[in-house]
């Protein structure tokens, strides 16, 4: 039989605040335990919560970016359950009502194989505020486990989607698009290791052609795309062996394991806990109007799907290029940096997704870390673009730039790189040239096409590939016509 | 002294009459004498109440002294202050000091009043007695054999008893009205939201409301000027235009519209509370107010509603005494839920183990529905109930209590019982209404109050309807023989 698998991401994003979501304590990473636990954060008696605008102003965003209907009056609710690290015994939560309803994203789901890429969009069921629970710390304490309430009252931004997704591939590239689009509007710094952003993968499988779900596991706390690719495609392959081999499969929460690849059983359905939601009566419902959301929209910057539009109208870019610049926004905002400083853009495009991509990509750094800056890019471009250089001299030239060891018209100075398109020096390197190789030319002349571009190879080296190629070709085609 | 008006204290000190630590020194006597017997505080803490004194008479020698600056209070313990044993009476919070101040003490502090120590209360405000306290119970000064009601039964028993000048409340079902018609004093429940619930100990956070509890309408005028306010630490904290609850006071009653409930003198009242408040309307009549009768249908749901609601919120509102981080842990225990449980169940006394039991049962997955969103629903009925009859009357008047002070250990072992003992003033908490309790007369020797129930923001009317009707009558002047 063939089977088919479901997935459906929700995923937790930590906001951008500078306080946590109820009380005005900092949510910086990283403080020694406990003290950024104010008298709210460790729940002592008869405190109350406050709601954060800025954590409702990141919801907005959120929901503006990916056009989803924004909830004029949500409601907080509490999630009750005991844990030593959720000091009131409830997570504030929203649950019937939440901020953010039903949005969508389009991914770019990158070409496998033979497989092309293709581009498809998620739905976004909706997305919740709420705050994080604290750490326990085993180990720290001898013979106990040690409770840290620094991160208790971190604002979440809890992002949910339709089971929309059929491989592994489109959950990561899904996954990576939302990394991106959280860090892009400014609302979550995309930190993975420190769990800023943290997914569950819910997994179904059933056979190919079935319009009914199967029953789901769902994979904990995945914390690298990496591992979330590995989880998936583990878990795919035991749900359906386990299904040919006349198993069922049984509601549960699963973890994955990255040292063996493997998902196990965490707990089932029936040891889940019963949250008792009901709505916070500490707090009002959060009413949100028009004109916040038009106040929060002049705010935000222009959103990726605009940028790419503007880029294929404006640039005159192809689909893809514009797609791949526009797929972070550091890319995106070098590009229209090196645009700005004087690069034509194609050129500019082909830059920065050639030469700088590959060369970030070989030593690992993100784009802010480049070495060779948009403006230094773009002066570049312009020496390609007015003739001083070749290509292939620009290369040498962006070569020494990233290794910190000058500007480009030094550069070009220094290595004597030039190019020469003074028609007076490139026509006597084309009469040695002819002189030099009668036995070519006749060949041209015999109809051998293929002669002339070695004529042209022999112009150049000769000019030890200063000469303008153009040029070259131009000038060579007359004299042989002649 | 012990008898006197906020207003004539105040000026006794202002006029040098007397000075703030001599007053408060007066106070911690009489405490010394009959706290023992009453157990109406259960923190004191002479320093630092004299200490206040000390800085309130610098104030009022420096001539920036506000109405309350040097006057005595009685807090109850469910407020935290800062440095002070805050305890809501219970085991698990036996030993808790309280890191920081409420907002009710803050203001009472920045008014330059004088915290004369922590009053015994049933444990977590869950109670009509004060029989739940896990520092005993509380006697009603007007005889030592019967409650003071509840559940700021300390409070009220130190009101009465003149162990303070005024004390400080909550009321989530009838707290403060309560008491007030036992004990024999007035007390306010203001509308909910016009007092910070901010370091307020949550029992029932939609229902839960502070307020005033004095010898008079005028002295709860005086306490709610420093304890109505805007807080912005208190989400469901109003933010309205400052007040002041003496301005109407004097106002004539001349054309007042009172509106009495017949299911407020249906079967449950005990005939001489009965008498002993129509009596009282009869002396509204006398002062130019006419009586109009009103219907309140839904009033007979409003103890069942309460007893969903309260507890489903306190169940989770009490969820985070667990043992981890202050207050009670059990000593031994083999694992974490081994941990929870056992300090839970022996931190914790019956009845509030209880309502969480109750409540957490509400809440379940199955049961929600059918009980706690009913019960909103119901809730909002009553509300309307309200909504409908303030069309027709001004104020609403009756029975605060179906009875007067009943025997300690009377109705302890019968939790229903006990819950009817707020039959006339939960609903007024589930509407979010202001309500109060005057006192009205005796009946065989032990006090009954007049219950007044006001449309949402009219604390200073109903101020002023108590006001004029003890500008008559001496009711509230009366203090229990043989604690002069």
């Amino acid at each position: 039989m063939e089977w088919e698998v479901v997935i459906g991401l929700e995923t937790h994003a930590q906001l951008q605040t500078k306080t946590k979501i109820f009380s005005g304590a900092s949510t910086a990473f990283g403080a020694e335990p406990n003290t950024q636990a104010c008298e709210v954060s460790i729940a002592l008696p008869g405190v109350l919560p406050v709601l954060n605008k800025e954590a409702v102003n990141c919801a907005i965003k959120f929901g503006l970016a990916v056009n989803a209907q924004i909830t004029p009056r949500s409601v907080f609710a509490r999630k009750n359950y005991f844990y030593p690290d959720l000091p009131k015994g409830y997570q504030i939560s929203q649950y019937e009502l939440p901020v953010v309803g039903k949005g969508a994203v389009t991914i770019q789901v990158p070409a496998v194989g033979k497989n092309p890429a293709y581009e498809k969009v998620i739905n976004i069921t909706r997305a919740h505020l709420e705050e994080d629970a604290g750490k326990s710390v085993h180990g720290a304490v001898e013979g106990m486990s040690g409770i840290d309430l620094n991160r208790a009252g971190t604002p979440l931004l809890e992002i949910v989607t339709e089971p929309d997704m059929r491989s592994a591939a489109e959950a990561v590239a899904y996954a990576k698009k939302l990394h991106e689009l959280v860090q892009w509007i400014g609302i979550c710094d995309g930190n993975m290791q420190e769990g800023s952003f943290r997914c569950d993968v819910n997994v179904s499988v059933r056979p190919k052609g079935s319009d009914k779900l199967g029953t789901r596991r769902e994979i904990k706390n995945l914390n690298s795309f990496k591992f979330m690719q590995q989880a998936i495609e583990f878990e795919t392959r035991w749900q359906i062996e386990t299904l040919e081999d006349g198993g069922a499969i049984q509601q549960a929460t699963v973890l994955f394991n990255p040292d063996t690849g493997e998902t196990r059983a965490m707990r089932t359905k029936e040891e889940a806990n019963d949250y008792r939601y009901f709505p916070d009566p500490d707090l009002l419902p959060l009413e949100i109007t028009e004109a916040d959301k038009a106040r929060v929209s002049a705010e935000m910057p222009e959103l990726p799907e605009a940028m790419k539009a503007r880029f294929e109208s404006e640039y005159g870019l192809t689909g893809y290029d514009a797609a791949t610049l526009t797929a972070s926004r550091d890319v995106a905002d070098y590009f229209v940096a090196a645009v700005k400083a004087g690069a034509d853009a194609k050129p500019a495009a082909n830059w920065v997704m050639g030469a700088v991509s590959a060369k970030l990509n070989a030593e690992e750094k993100a784009i802010t870390e480049s070495p060779v800056t948009a403006e230094q890019l773009a002066n570049l471009i312009k020496r390609i673009m007015d003739n001083t250089i070749s290509n292939n001299a620009a290369k040498q030239v962006f070569e020494v730039m990233w290794n910190g060891d000058g500007e480009v018209d030094a550069i070009i100075e220094k290595k004597g790189l030039k190019q020469v398109s003074d028609a007076g020096a490139i026509e006597a390197i084309i009469d040695e040239v002819l002189a030099a190789n009668a036995a070519m030319v006749e060949e041209f002349k015999a109809g051998k096409e293929k002669a002339f571009n070695a004529l042209v190879g022999q112009a150049m080296k000769a000019s030890k590939g200063k000469a303008n190629p153009a040029q070259v070709n131009e000038m060579l085609k007359k004299k042989l016509e002649a | 002294m012990i008898n006197s008006s906020l207003k004539t204290l105040s000026q006794m000190l202002a006029k040098k009459e007397i000075s703030s630590v001599e007053l408060a020194q007066a106070f911690l006597n009489r405490i010394d004498a009959f706290n023992p017997e009453i157990n109406a505080y259960i923190a004191l803490d002479q320093d630092k109440t004299l200490a206040q004194a000390k800085a309130a008479d610098a104030r009022i020698a420096a001539g920036n002294a506000e109405p309350l600056t040097g006057i005595p209070i009685a807090q109850k313990d469910i407020f935290c202050a800062n440095g002070w044993k805050t305890t809501c009476s219970s085991k698990m919070l036996e030993n808790f000091v309280a890191p920081y101040d409420a907002h009710v003490i803050s203001r009472f502090d920045a008014a330059g009043a004088v915290n004369l120590g922590k009053t015994n209360m049933d444990e977590f405000a869950m109670g009509s007695s004060n029989e739940t306290s896990y520092f005993g119970g509380v006697k009603n000064p007007w005889d030592f054999t019967r409650v003071p009601g509840g559940s700021s039964g300390g409070s009220a028993a130190a009101v009465a008893a003149r162990l303070c000048a005024a004390a400080t409340g909550t009321d989530t079902g009838g707290s403060i009205r309560q008491p007030a018609s036992l004990c024999g004093f007035t007390g306010l429940k203001p509308t909910y939201g016009v007092v910070s619930r901010y370091g307020m100990i949550a029992f029932a956070s939609s229902l839960d409301q502070a307020g005033p509890m004095a010898k008079s309408a005028e002295d709860c005028a005086l306490m709610m000027n420093v304890m109505a306010g805007f807080d912005e630490r208190d989400s469901t904290s109003l933010n309205r235009e400052k007040e002041d609850y003496t301005r109407d006071l004097n106002k004539p009653l001349q054309g007042l519209r009172i509106g009495l409930p017949k299911e407020y003198f249906a079967e449950g009242l005990d005939a001489n509370v009965a008498k002993v408040v129509m009596d009282a309307v009869t002396e509204y009549k006398k002062l130019g107010a006419e009586i109009v009768d009103i219907s309140l249908p839904n009033t007979g749901l409003s103890i069942p509603v309460y007893y969903v609601l309260a507890p489903a919120e306190a169940s989770s509102n009490l969820s985070r005494y667990d043992g981890v981080r202050y207050g009670y842990r059990t000593p031994e225990y083999t694992d974490l839920m081994d941990m929870y449980c056992k300090t839970r169940a022996e931190g914790f006394g019956e009845e509030v183990k209880r309502r969480i039991l109750i409540g957490t049962y509400v809440l379940s997955a199955g049961y929600y529905d059918a009980y706690y969103l009913k019960a909103q629903q119901i809730r909002r009925l009553i509300a309307q109930d309200f909504e409908e009859a303030f069309k027709h009357c001004d104020v609403i008047m009756g029975p605060a209590a179906p009875s007067t002070a009943f025997k300690a250990g009377e109705k302890v072992d019968d939790p229903v019982a006990m819950y009817l003992e707020d039959l006339y003033t939960i609903a007024v908490n589930l509407a979010g209404l202001p309500g109060m309790s005057i006192p009205a007369g005796f009946s065989n020797s032990l006090p009954v109050g007049l219950q007044i129930i006001g449309n949402y923001f009219d604390e200073a009317r109903m101020l002023n309807v108590a006001h004029q009707y003890q500008q008559v009558t001496d009711w509230h002047t009366r203090m229990p023989e043989g604690l002069a």
